[in-house]
């Protein structure tokens, strides 16, 4: 059926694949931002907005007014309102590094999509192929590599805005993000460690660890979220320091900083730094549940592979590639997006760190944790698989 | 007075981690999240205005559908950030069952960019003309716009019931022979 796709040259299949992925990826930023104002108002007990409607939508009887009730539209609207805005370059700001450092943001954020996997599907001998834009078997270390040079794009906007807020967001954020990346490196060694039994082919990459939370039994089914609470802890209150999320949000801190890095920013410029921000923060949850929270697998000690053999018990169909690769592509972006509302439920519950404590949380607190964390397993690891 | 001193608790580890507060956080928000809004969706829904508010001020007529108005000028007096204008008039002869009315105003504008809203005008009245009503929102795009001339200030007051009826017994002590 799709023998003609895998005809067409490697070169421009990879690159249909990316812009398929790119395609997906943007929307859902555009929604997330959407979300994240829902949210806000929800637990604000507010309706938030909710008034944006497309005439043509309108006449759709109920569906219609629900879309229009759940503010669909005003990711248009605001979309709309980016592009065409006025795109002002202040005259006191270096201007290649001002319209460069948007795009920087953009393409770590973008790149790092390449070696997360986001589904799986079974071949001909039921082994399971995991379905990402590149397979590498240094997944972690590429998605690590690749987004700390995020930062870069904060430095050059910092500093090309040649004005003092944003200089010291940029400084901040650069200061931040190294004291997490420390911690949170420190927290994923211990499933790495335990994946990479002895005597099997070493592998950094995602699929082999969704792989291992997929085997059979109590201990095999266990994802390790609940096999490493500890890791699985430390990881996600780094991710939320890495994606400036509340309440790490000293970076952007609006009350002591203006807007931090991007306060000379607008329009479409601006917008971007956002689509970088949500792209980060998908990419950083999708890391989270390949590792702690079981990839692609619905359910604790289900794996895909049970529930596949469960489903084909009513549909006929659903021992196809294709529909196997859907399912798990949808069960693993559910699982990102209950990540992302776990994100905006916390940004509206929390109040942000003051930038000291922030230092003093990931120094004092978070690296000698995650070490002694690393330590306890390696040894632990060491004594069960000798 | 005796000063006592409260022995401040050393936090205890748990309370140290914030984790407990911060599960505590999440429940409080994830309650606000699924409970019912507290807001109104304005333009639709409109607030219940409580008696007694003072809105817009507005001129009012008496059942009869006459002008309460005599243009005695005292609101115009009293208006601390003189923000109405009169201009007072005679009642025209063409207008048999207002005959017995004193005067009226010829000219009635309030600036509502001025009025603060103070009620003194409806204080003052002696005839019960002005009233400041339920009206919350004043708009225009031009100066001009924003101050009310007489007919508006009619349309936005209404008719209100009257208690006294003064013209109406004046005319009828008049039929009696006795003028005042
Ligand atoms: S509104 Fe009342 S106070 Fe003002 S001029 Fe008329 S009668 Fe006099
Ligand atoms: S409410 Fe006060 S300010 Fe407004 S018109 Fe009446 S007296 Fe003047």
């Amino acid at each position: 059926m799709f023998d003609f796709y895998f005809e067409i040259p490697l070169v421009l299949r990879l690159f249909i694949q990316g812009l398929a992925v790119i395609m997906v990826i943007f929307p859902i930023a555009g929604a997330c931002s959407m979300a994240e104002r829902k949210v806000a108002a929800w637990i604000q007990d507010r309706p938030g907005p909710n008034r944006a409607i497309v005439p043509w939508v309108a006449w759709i009887p109920f569906l219609g007014k629900f879309l229009q009730r759940l503010g669909v539209f005003h990711v248009m609207a605001d979309g709309g309102k980016m592009l065409f805005k006025e795109d002002s370059l202040p005259g006191h700001v270096n201007k290649f590094y001002f319209i460069l450092a948007p795009i920087v943001a953009m393409i770590p954020a973008l790149t790092t999509v390449v070696a997360v996997p986001f589904g799986a599907y079974f071949d001909a001998a039921g082994k399971v192929i995991p379905l990402g834009l590149a397979p590498l078997d240094v997944g972690m270390l590429a998605v690590f590599a690749v987004s700390s040079l995020g930062v870069y794009s904060m430095i050059l906007a910092g500093w090309a805005s040649n004005s003092k807020y944003p200089f010291l967001g940029s400084v901040r954020a650069s200061a931040q993000l190294i004291s997490y990346e420390l911690s949170m490196t420190l927290a994923v060694l211990p499933v790495f460690l335990w994946v990479n039994a002895p005597g099997t082919p070493g592998t950094m990459g995602f699929g082999a660890v969704v792989e291992f939370q997929s085997q059979p039994g109590f201990l095999g089914g266990m994802w390790f979220g609940f096999l490493m609470p500890v890791s699985a802890f430390i990881f996600l209150v780094a991710l939320f320091a890495e994606t400036n999320r509340q309440p790490f949000d000293t970076v952007e801190s609006e009350a002591d900083l203006v807007g931090s890095f991007h306060t000379e920013y607008g329009a479409f410029k601006w917008g971007l730094f956002f689509v970088a921000e949500y792209s980060h923060m998908i990419v950083g949850s999708g890391v989270f549940m390949l590792l702690f929270g079981g990839g692609w697998n619905p359910l604790p000690w289900v794996s895909l592979a049970t529930a596949v053999g469960w489903l084909g018990h009513i549909l006929p169909f659903a021992h196809a590639p294709l529909f196997v690769g859907l399912l798990s592509i949808s069960i693993f972006m559910g699982k990102v997006l209950a990540m992302i509302f776990f994100f905006m439920w916390v940004r509206w519950t929390l109040p942000r760190f003051r930038y000291d404590q922030v230092m003093k949380i990931g120094w004092q607190k978070m690296l000698p944790l995650s070490i002694a964390n690393l330590l306890f397993y390696a040894i632990a690891i060491a004594l069960i698989q000798k | 007075m005796a000063v006592i001193t409260v022995e401040r608790k050393p936090l205890t580890f748990l309370e140290r981690t914030y984790l407990p507060q911060i599960a505590g956080g999440l429940k409080t928000t994830f309650k606000h999240l699924i409970a019912p809004k507290k807001t109104l969706e304005y333009p639709e829904e409109r607030p219940t205005i409580p008696d007694g508010y003072r809105g817009v001020p507005t001129l009012v007529m008496d059942p009869n559908g006459r002008e309460k108005c005599v243009s005695c000028q005292l609101c115009e007096f009293v208006c601390p950030p003189k923000a109405i204008r009169i201009t007072p008039g005679e009642i025209p002869a063409d207008e048999p069952d207002r005959a017995h009315v004193e005067k009226g105003p010829k000219a009635f504008d309030i600036d509502m960019l001025r009025c603060i809203y103070c009620g003194l005008c409806q204080e003052v009245c002696p005839e019960e003309a002005i009233f400041l009503q339920n009206q919350f929102s004043m708009s225009g795009y031009t100066r001009a716009e924003m101050v009310n001339h007489k007919d508006r200030l009619y349309e936005l007051g209404g008719t209100l019931p009257d208690a006294h009826f003064k013209w109406d017994k004046k005319k009828a002590a008049e039929e009696h022979g006795n003028t005042h």
